[in-house]
């Protein structure tokens, strides 16, 4: 059965999506794309969260816009002289899970990290037409290679947890939830049982 | 009344001894320390080209790949091999007929401040009420030992806690037996699912008392990968162990495939007639390890 939208020449033959997302790709992204990743995103992770969520309890704006945006949970390492990035691949998602259904109510469209979200985050993600993306946790210095512009936009103090804002030419993901409530690591489970 | 004979013999005897001072320590802990965070060794290597050659999912056998291009790109360029370049544990044993100028610790925690500064690597370490960053990585977690000889060994195992946080600890009833025991570490291994990166490298400790269970699962992340238990009996669990949790369906990354884990590494010590602690202590694919005597 061909359960994975998959071809074997993988990383050269991906499916191109633009950041931020247009409606009409991210309704078409299905559980098992394997994606390739071109444009801008945010990043951000617990601290980052923990600041949202402060913010927004306050009645007080976000530092940025989340519309259409793709918010990648990671904490990159701290680039040398000359370095866009160190390295930067995904954390943990679940961290998350607590803050993401309010973001998605604001308008964000799709995370990513790696990890299985809760119940109530892909509650939230069919709601709101929202995706999940994972991409290859322990890859940081393969993945800082897709990453061609890097710069602080808030939270500095907080710093591998600072709010980066991120230029991605060709960076790889794997669509894990898709905004009809499918979810590719279930996929994957009951292919084996 | 102490004589002056009682003090010749102490002079005589601290210069006998072999002497470190502080900052060989403190320099050899710092290239430790951006040696460990930027470089994979060759048994988890060698682990990740195996089961690439041996996996069956083609799209699991391509995310192997790109681990060994990472790798490869992070030893040439000294590039962290992953942005969690972890806390810093280190195993030290300590020759008790060495003399250490200075204080030991200090010149740990000092070498360990300078290699994660000069590396380049992530800090990540804070306060566990406040969340506050302590901004230099310290403290490490230093486990100590003293061991005959006069020479220091420092093992640095830097410990990302996507993997650490999968890790979980049972005091079982000696009732549950063996069976209770290979039944909690595949459910640890197997429901951390996709969070831990694998394909993971599972670290037991069976026996002992609480703090000794999880002491002996983390120090056998230590043995080089394929190396089996000395214990026959205990090799053999290993073996089980491994082969029911690449049943579970979890694979690289989650994605499927028939490597959820590369080893297990089973220690034990024994443990009280009351007792029966297991700890399990999951580590990541990008198991980066580095050893050096002094």
């Amino acid at each position: 059965m061909s359960l994975l939208r998959y071809r074997p020449d993988f990383f050269d033959s991906l499916l191109d999506v633009t950041l931020p997302f247009e409606d009409e790709a991210l309704a078409s992204l299905r559980a098992g794309d394997l994606i390739s990743l071109t444009g801008s995103l945010y990043t951000g992770r617990d601290q980052t969260h923990r600041r949202f969520e402060a913010l927004l309890d306050k009645g007080e704006e976000l530092p940025i816009d989340l519309n259409g945006q793709l918010l990648y949970y990671v904490g990159p390492s701290p680039a040398k002289k000359g370095q866009v990035i160190g390295a930067a691949g995904p954390t943990t998602s679940y961290r998350m899970d607590k803050y993401t259904p309010r973001l998605l109510e604001l308008g964000l469209s799709g995370t990513m990290g790696k990890g299985a979200r809760s119940p109530q985050v892909r509650e939230a993600m069919v709601k709101y037409g929202a995706i999940y993306l994972a991409t290859f946790g322990g890859a940081g210095a393969l993945l800082s290679k897709s990453i061609k512009e890097a710069e602080v936009v808030a939270f500095e103090d907080a710093g591998p947890e600072a709010l980066f804002r991120f230029r991605v030419e060709q960076f790889p993901a794997v669509v894990i939830n898709d905004s009809q409530g499918n979810d590719f690591y279930e996929m994957v489970r009951k292919a084996k049982s | 009344m102490i004589s002056q004979v009682f003090f010749d013999d102490l002079e005589h005897y601290f210069l006998a001894m072999r002497t470190i001072t502080f900052q060989e320590i403190s320099e050899a802990v710092r290239g430790l320390t951006m040696d460990a965070g930027t470089q994979l060794e060759p048994d988890i290597l060698e682990a990740l080209l195996a089961a690439r050659d041996s996996e069956e999912s083609p799209l699991a056998r391509h995310v192997l790949e790109l681990f060994i291009t990472n790798a490869d790109i992070a030893s040439r360029e000294k590039l962290p091999v992953c942005q969690d370049t972890g806390v810093a544990v280190l195993f030290v044993e300590v020759g008790q007929e060495l003399r250490v100028e200075g204080s030991l610790e200090d010149a740990i925690q000092e070498g360990v401040q300078q290699g994660y500064e000069d590396g380049y690597l992530r800090k990540s370490v804070c306060d566990p009420i406040t969340r506050v960053n302590t901004g230099t990585n310290t403290p490490a977690v230093v486990h100590y030992e003293i061991v005959p000889g006069d020479q220091l060994k420092i093992s640095m195992l830097p410990k990302g806690c996507g993997s650490e946080n999968m890790s979980g600890l049972t005091m079982l009833p000696p009732s549950a037996g063996i069976q209770g025991m290979i039944d909690f570490v595949v459910d640890q291994a197997v429901k951390a699912g996709p969070n831990p990166c694998p394909p993971i490298i599972v670290g037991v400790g069976m026996g002992g008392t609480f703090e000794k269970a999880a002491c002996l699962a983390k120090k056998s992340l230590l043995r080089p990968l394929g190396e089996s238990s000395h214990r026959d009996d205990i090799a053999d669990l290993e073996k089980q162990i491994l082969a029911e949790i690449n049943k579970g369906g979890v694979g690289v990354q989650g994605l499927g495939g028939n490597h959820t884990a590369l080893a297990v590494h089973i220690d034990s010590f024994p443990s009280h007639i009351a007792s029966l602690p297991v700890a399990v202590n999951i580590q990541c694919h990008a198991h980066r390890h580095k050893e050096m005597v002094l």
